[in-house]
């Protein structure tokens, strides 16, 4: 906002209604119209296409490529294997987001103000060697989080059981061997919290960031007015927060509705009874080695409605609870 | 990080849930004794948490690299077998790991690719988002939500008729295909995060440069540029780890093993038959893969949660 007046109501706040000079046309070619083809070319026309092939029976390689509607989405609404992999999609997208948030928060709250109540409101002491430590996994590419907690999960020769083995009172006797991987009651579960100790680590850096930037007048005033502990982080340390929360909430919720690499690693074929399979995998399995690709855009366009229908709930509940609209 | 500008808004305002608390409680605090022991506890229970996470944290990593040193054999016979001839099975898993399994290949066209992508998608970005913020045009509203658009959409809507337009251009399995795919897909991340930095930059010195004889490009170069740094640094770390992570593209769009990149080489390890695997090979090849980035991580900690810290507070 200079102080430039500008007669008409512009659309855009700078200098909308001033005629352009042509150097600067030539610049704003350069600068704007060259990364645009890229992207346009290699990200939206291919988003475009792929709801056109959606309705096409296309094989890939043949050259016929006939429009029939809405078949695809009729046949794979209908197909038990893409509604399981759906079903686990929406698990994850429930679970991922919830359980990461809430602990990153957590912990982001007893790093930065777990510390004494008495005197100014402080951190705990060691509280950056804790930052550094959660934060190594988000350094560690996801397929190599996969790898790692495949054998970790590994029923004889993963960490995981030689631990548990040793457990007190006979319980250890039951994870003698257990194949967390292979069990379809545990496969779903314990990917998901692969998936998790993957982000908690970011999102607690995250709201720590976020955390510090409040005003530490808040907590002087909530404390005078005898907040507790848990009052202060939910009263005042929460609402202070909250666009961060919504913003890991969807950044989370959208791995988990692709959640590829992971399962990828962990369960390359899906799992016991498809009990991990997920979307994306149906999709790539569907294009790539059965050549299906008009299905396999539908699988696409109905993956990618999740997820925008899951961003319009997380701005929705928040927007329905209080949150400010972000424009 | 759509959370960054509003972040700073919100801490603008006045702030209703304190007032909110002061009316529900009146009364005057705890006693300080009662305070103090309950204190104590807190700190306590705080410590338990945060050594228990960083131990689940720690331990997969430390078992891991354990494991690196052992042969396969030995990986077999069980979770703490210990390696008879640490050296040996040192040298035997990250040579074959290294060579056999094609790590260091994958490691150098990981190099190559994840270099001129970020450089390209950084210039790229930086010229997009500054021109986007400080000449709004008709239409610039539009251009804007259409890279918008490009970070909401999954990469795998695209995936199938990305591989036949990479097919039809002939860039198909091929290095250039791959880093301009890169450069797309990480281009409205980068655009969506630097526009706020630029929008926050004071126009009045872009039109004092421009007075003093400065065209566009030396305005944009030379003074502006470097005047979002922090927002430019901040970005270019995670763009860095976002492509070097990165795994469908390279999947589904780069499927010449010659052209492998680091995370496909690892998925080969699990992809392949479990008798065939050298397990030794793939936990050293996991080692390989994590310590150079997690050694510049711990060199550059300090900067990447001040980078974060203008993140969320711009």
């Amino acid at each position: 906002m200079t102080g430039v007046p500008v007669a008409a109501p512009a659309a855009t706040p700078r200098g909308g209604g001033r005629r352009t000079r042509p150097s600067r046309i030539g610049f704003l070619l350069v600068t704007i119209g060259l990364p645009l083809v890229l992207y346009v070319g290699l990200v939206i026309w291919p988003f475009i296409q792929a709801i056109y092939y959606s309705l096409t029976d296309w094989g890939g390689f043949s050259n016929t490529m006939n429009f029939i509607g809405l078949d695809n989405y009729r046949e794979i609404f209908s197909d038990d294997i893409f509604m399981k992999a759906l079903r686990n999609n929406v698990i994850l997208a429930i679970f991922v987001p919830l359980i990461t948030v809430i602990l990153s928060f957590l912990l982001a709250t007893m790093l930065t103000v777990g510390g004494s109540s008495t005197g100014a409101v402080r951190g705990l002491k060691a509280s950056s060697l804790y930052r550094i430590v959660s934060f190594f996994p988000y350094t560690i590419p996801a397929i190599v989080i996969g790898v790692i907690w495949s054998q970790i999960y590994d029923p004889s020769k993963g960490m995981l059981n030689g631990v548990l083995e040793h457990l007190p009172f006979g319980i250890g006797e039951n994870f003698h061997s257990f194949a967390w991987l292979g069990d379809a009651t545990t496969a779903l579960p314990a990917s998901v919290f692969v998936i998790i100790w993957g982000f908690v680590g970011f999102y607690m850096v995250l709201f720590v960031a976020a955390i510090k930037g409040i005003p530490s007048e808040l907590y002087d005033a909530a404390r005078i007015d005898g907040a507790g502990r848990v009052r202060t982080m939910l009263s005042v340390t929460l609402p202070m927060v909250r666009e961060t929360v919504q913003t890991a909430y969807i950044y989370l919720g959208v791995v988990a509705l692709d959640a590829f690499v992971y399962m990828a690693a962990l369960n390359p074929t899906g799992g016991p009874d498809n009990s991990t399979l997920v979307m994306s995998q149906d999709l790539f399995k569907t294009a790539f080695t059965q050549n299906h690709f008009g299905r396999a855009s539908a699988m696409g366009v109905v993956l990618a409605a999740v997820t925008l229908a899951f961003a319009g709930l997380v701005f929705a509940v928040n927007r329905l609870t209080g949150g400010k609209d972000v424009k | 990080m759509s959370s960054n500008i509003s972040l700073s808004k919100s801490g603008d305002s006045p702030v209703e849930p304190p007032a909110d608390t002061a009316g529900a409680s009146p009364a005057a605090p705890n006693p300080p004794a009662k305070r103090g022991r309950g204190e104590l506890g807190i700190v306590i229970g705080s410590h338990v948490v945060l050594v228990f996470w960083t131990l689940v944290v720690v331990l997969p990593l430390i078992w891991t690299f354990f494991s690196a040193t052992r042969s396969t054999g030995e990986i077999f016979s069980g979770p703490w077998e210990m390696p008879h001839d640490v050296w040996g099975n040192i040298s035997d898993n990250f040579s074959s790991a290294w060579n056999d399994s094609g790590l260091g290949r994958a490691l150098l066209n990981t190099v190559v690719v994840v270099t001129i992508a970020l450089v390209l998608v950084m210039a790229l970005g930086s010229m997009c988002a500054y021109s986007l913020a400080r000449f709004p045009f008709r239409g610039s509203r539009f251009v804007y939500y259409l890279i918008l658009a490009g970070n909401t959409f999954p990469i795998f809507l695209a995936i199938v008729p990305l591989f036949f337009v990479l097919k039809n251009i002939g860039l198909l399995n091929t290095m250039p295909g791959l880093i301009l795919t890169y450069v797309a897909f990480a281009f409205p991340f980068t655009v969506f995060f630097l526009f706020p930095f630029f929008r926050a930059l004071p126009a009045e010195i872009a039109e004092a440069a421009e007075m003093d004889g400065a065209g566009d490009w030396r305005t944009f170069l030379q003074v502006m540029l470097p005047m979002a740094k922090p927002g430019i640094a901040a970005v270019s770390i995670f763009n860095f780890l976002g492509l070097w992570n990165q795994f469908l593209l390279p999947v589904a769009l780069n499927t010449n093993q010659k052209n492998y990149v680091l995370s496909q080489a690892m998925a080969n390890f699990v992809s392949s038959a479990g008798y065939e695997v050298n397990y030794g090979a793939m936990f050293a090849g996991v080692v390989i893969t994590v310590v150079p980035v997690l050694i510049a991580y711990v060199m550059f900690q300090r900067q990447l949660q001040g980078s974060l810290s203008q993140g969320t507070s711009k």
